[in-house]
């Protein structure tokens, strides 16, 4: 059975992955490598996991305005998200996920946090405004 | 947010590529901020220009961009002097992609005249209730605060998007009710120079972003405004300030006292030029940057006339736009005959030029903020250039 979620629309495009939480914020700028995709920084509540083709979940962006390049890097270099989902979207993910071609919703109708575990798989349709959990 | 058939069309991708992207980031930023809809720009300005900030993946971005601006567009200070790379010790490789990064703005038809002072060029003007789309955080303070235009600090992408599509996003400092002020700043002390650059090292770090109301015991000019909001947009995040019967909103609309009040005491600007930022030690400078941000043309004939008949004996830069300095020529003659150099196109925030320094000394609140962080070179605030 699939679950379908409502949501915002802040990057328009549609892809399905295995779910990564992160219960902190994100700074790509120096919290993740633009060449392998895995999160460096040693305090950092997935630190250590890759984000490569995964639906990353977490509530917002943070630090510097590069850090939209950086996202632009890691798809460049094939070691980004599938998808992003937010609680509440900022300017510099926003901005990196459209000019990358990543989908990135936000606000949606039930919490991410509590409703997604860790490798569920997870489509996210940003051109329709809505999340699927799949197999459940 | 509201959308006109045309706009939804650009959304739809009818314009291309380029445009539907450029109108994409738009709508996400309306969206996220609770905008109504999209205003028309008189100008922008982008951000996202030094090679050493922006990199390869900034680079082969804009490569791929297609058709030309709508409105008058600029460039934020570059990673050099376009010119005089190589006398600042700029590396060929790091030129190479300078100018490429360059010549991708132009090709979509934008000035390759970089600076932080969009204000003092041709073309560039800007009057009270103008909408504008900038980006450097400087501009965007002088231009909400001294001139009474409304902006957004809008990032390099949201910029260059303002550029191709002509509209931006109609959020923020763009309405009335964001442009309140809900802090003041009493100083009670006369202040001259550099003094406004301590005060907004000092003040943007109480204020964050919030936007305050300064009661001043002197009157600024419109330079030492300029290094007040610089600072700042620096150590804090103030977009928008206003001051009591100086700047025109304050002069031109009734504002409610604030709850909050902060006091500024003479003291505590002597701290700001008593500290080496970014060092314990007591280090020698062995470089002194002056034109953060970028110099009038009265800033520029001040210099000229400090350093009339002397020689230098530490490095002395002094950075400008290079349309003010091709337009005064004979000021910039007097200046280099000190053996100073007058650097365009660029700063000693932006440039890796400053990297490798000892210690800089500098005027500019926004300089002492930036440069121990972002050059790794420890700063130092010098009193009472002019």
């Amino acid at each position: 059975m699939t679950i379908k979620i409502e949501c915002r629309t802040i990057a328009r495009g549609v892809a399905e992955g295995e779910v990564l939480l992160s219960g902190d914020a994100l700074s790509f700028l120096g919290n993740v490598d633009p060449k392998t995709g895995v999160v460096v920084d040693p305090g950092h509540a997935i630190y250590g996991e890759c984000i490569k083709d995964r639906i990353l979940v977490f509530p917002h962006g943070k630090g510097s305005t590069v850090g939209s390049y950086v996202i632009y890097q890691l798809k460049k270099n094939n070691v980004s998200p599938a998808a992003m989902i937010n609680i509440d979207s900022e300017p510099i993910v926003a901005v990196g996920a459209i000019i990358s071609d990543i989908p990135l919703v936000d606000r949606l109708d039930k919490d991410p946090f509590t409703i997604f575990k860790n490798g569920d798989r997870v489509k996210v349709d940003s051109t329709g405004g809505f999340v699927e959990l799949m197999n459940r | 947010m509201y959308l006109t058939a045309e706009e939804e069309n650009v959304l739809d991708g009818e314009q291309g590529e380029t445009l539907r992207k450029a109108m994409e980031i738009l709508v996400a930023l309306g969206d996220i901020y609770g905008a109504d809809g999209l205003i028309p720009v008189k100008s922008a300005q982008i951000a996202g220009v030094s090679y050493k900030t922006i990199g390869d993946a900034g680079l082969e971005w804009i490569s791929n961009l297609e058709g030309t601006v709508k409105v008058p567009s600029i460039l934020n200070p570059a990673g050099m002097d376009m010119l005089r790379w190589k006398e600042m010790g700029i590396e060929p490789e790091f030129a190479e992609k300078q100018l490429e990064i360059i010549a991708a703005y132009e090709k979509l038809g934008i000035s390759s005249k970089c600076t932080c002072t969009p204000y003092y060029l041709e073309g560039f003007s800007a009057t009270c209730g103008d909408h504008l789309a900038w980006s450097e955080s400087s501009a965007v303070s002088y231009a909400n605060s001294v001139i009474g235009a409304r902006t957004n600090r809008e990032g390099g992408p949201s910029a260059l998007s303002a550029a191709l599509v002509g509209k931006t996003a109609n959020y923020g400092y763009h309405l009335d009710e964001n442009r309140v002020p809900s802090v003041s700043v009493v100083v009670d002390h006369e202040l001259s120079g550099s003094d406004y650059g301590a005060l907004g090292y000092i003040a943007g770090k109480e204020i964050g972003n919030r936007v305050p109301m300064f009661h001043l015991a002197s009157t600024p000019t419109s330079d030492e405004l300029k290094g007040l909001g610089a600072a700042m947009a620096a150590s804090g995040a103030v977009a928008l300030y206003h001051v009591e019967g100086v700047t025109p909103e304050a002069k031109q609309v009734h504002f409610d006292k604030p709850d909050e009040n902060i006091t500024i005491q003479r003291s505590q600007l002597d701290e700001v030029y008593e500290t080496i930022i970014g060092n314990d030690d007591d280090l020698e400078c062995d470089i002194v940057a002056v034109g953060c941000p970028h110099c009038s043309p009265e800033e520029l004939n001040n210099i000229a006339d400090l350093l009339e008949g002397k020689k230098i004996e530490k490095e002395l830069w002094v950075c400008t736009s290079r349309e003010v300095a091709q337009r005064y020529p004979d000021v910039v003659k007097r200046i280099e005959e000190s053996g100073s150099k007058v650097l365009c196109d660029t700063c000693m925030v932006v440039s890796p030029a400053t990297e490798g320094h000892n210690c800089m000394m500098v005027n500019s609140g926004k300089a002492l903020a930036y440069v121990p962080g972002m050059c790794k070179v420890p700063a130092m605030y010098q009193k009472g250039w002019w």
